[in-house]
């Protein structure tokens, strides 16, 4: 027993070595997949706080281009107000509202890992959730997976285990939207029956399905389709319509019948 | 300022704010990602006892992990870079004695020394970590060749700060 202990603490650098990797490998492994990410985020305000800290340094070189995105979406948003259409116009009704939309700033954004992830400078005080969806001013942006007090992490599009429900604008068709390109411009749309051609410059917009993302919102467009002619179901290249590298301002979207249709589904599989 | 153990809590600091605020946010071309916080474990002196090289290695590495949203890659990768320190170190400069609490810098070795030192080290760190970060060899060659640039400008960036904050002999 005695030699045993003298064996162990000669040899301590190499089981300290060991245990130090097992323990890192663990805690990788650990939040490799969707839900482990979402298990597992490190999201605090220690660190929000820090990243907020510098983009208020950082924030004025992208001023000017974030001015004049701002300025086209307000718009566009001016042109679905109610004082923008005709006043004969009876079919106009106001609805219930269903999504709300809570504007957040960009604190840290990453393009150039296989997972990336953006932090943003709002959190569980202004009700974000885990699993809300998050667009840019032109489209989709990604889910977020983290949530502090005053700050929240989203999965971007560009990780490797994103996947939304998408359709083909103008088929119909239901696809699903990947990223297995490690291009930050470009991911991979999936599923597509082999009776379908795409052209370049197709639109592939949100399916709505999913509960996260209402239908409709802009995921991107094709580049390039190779058909494959031995197998049912081809892949796609799609160019992100976000561009990802100067992303600075997002919406987090808040589903308000989510409980309600959550509980619905829930008695469904019951 | 002469103080090791205050010298390397402010190297420690200023290193790993400097990664997680520029070089994490740093975007170039999706190819390059410069890990330039290594530093501070290359630097620790040589004659540090070596369970405890592992133990800050560990945590430098998992500091940066917390920030970047990537619990355990960072960790692994720091924990097996000091780990092959000590035997590099004897590889490369086993006939050179080191006073007690010097490091290997470029007043030691000389800067093609300190080159050979780095780019081992930083070369196996940036291996296990971007393959670590991927979990996959679905992409083996692009993610080598990632390894490749990113250890050759993050070797760069170090020896030109060792470089830019090393004190000038006076003679």
């Amino acid at each position: 027993m005695r030699n045993l202990f003298v064996l162990l603490w000669k040899n301590q650098f190499f089981l300290l070595f060991i245990i130090l990797e097992t323990v890192s490998i663990i805690l990788v492994t650990r939040s490799y997949s969707y839900h482990g990410a979402m298990a597992h985020n490190t999201t605090n305000d220690i660190s929000g706080g820090v990243f907020s800290m510098y983009s208020g340094v950082t924030d004025y070189i992208n001023l000017k281009e974030d001015n004049i995105l701002l300025a086209e979406e307000n718009a566009n948003l001016r042109n679905g107000l109610k004082t923008s259409f005709l006043l004969t116009d009876t079919q106009y009704v106001f609805r219930d509202s269903m999504f709300r939309y809570i504007p957040a700033k960009v604190v840290s954004n990453s393009i150039s890992k296989s997972n990336n992830f953006i932090m943003v400078n709002k959190g569980s005080k202004h009700g974000i959730e885990k699993e809300m969806g998050v667009v840019s001013t032109l489209g989709v942006a990604g889910i977020v997976i983290g949530v502090s007090k005053n700050y929240s992490t989203i999965m971007s599009m560009l990780h490797k285990n994103m996947n939304i429900s998408a359709r083909i604008k103008k088929s119909g068709q239901l696809v699903s939207v990947t990223w297995d390109s490690n291009d930050y411009l470009y991911g991979t749309v999936t599923d597509i029956p082999s009776h379908i051609k795409l052209t370049a410059g197709d639109t592939i917009v949100t399916s709505g399905n999913s509960l996260i993302f209402q239908e409709g919102i802009i995921v991107g467009t094709i580049v390039s389709h190779n058909q494959d002619s031995n197998k049912k179901l081809s892949k796609a290249v799609l160019k992100y319509i976000t561009d990802f590298g100067t992303l600075n301002h997002v919406y987090v979207i808040k589903n308000i019948m989510k409980v309600e249709q959550d509980s619905l589904l829930n008695q469904l599989v019951n | 300022m002469n103080n090791p153990i205050i010298k390397n809590i402010i190297r420690f600091v200023i290193l790993i704010l400097i990664q997680v605020l520029v070089f994490n946010n740093m975007n170039l071309g999706g190819y390059l990602h410069p890990y330039i916080y290594v530093m501070f474990i290359l630097l620790l002196p040589v004659n540090i006892n070596r369970s405890l090289l592992l133990i800050l290695s560990f945590f430098a590495g998992l500091t940066v992990d917390y920030f970047a949203g990537t619990l355990g890659v960072n960790a692994a990768a720091s924990v097996l870079l000091a780990y092959l320190r000590p035997g590099t170190i004897r590889l490369f400069f086993g006939n050179q004695e080191f006073t007690s609490g010097e490091s290997v810098g470029l007043k030691s070795v000389g800067i093609f020394g300190f080159f050979k030192y780095s780019v081992v080290l930083v070369f196996t760190h940036q291996l296990l970590l971007f393959y670590l970060e991927v979990l996959s060899f679905n992409h083996f060659f692009f993610t080598f060749n990632k390894v490749l640039l990113s250890t050759g400008l993050s070797t760069f960036i170090i020896i030109t700060t060792m470089l830019l904050f090393s004190k000038r002999d006076k003679k």
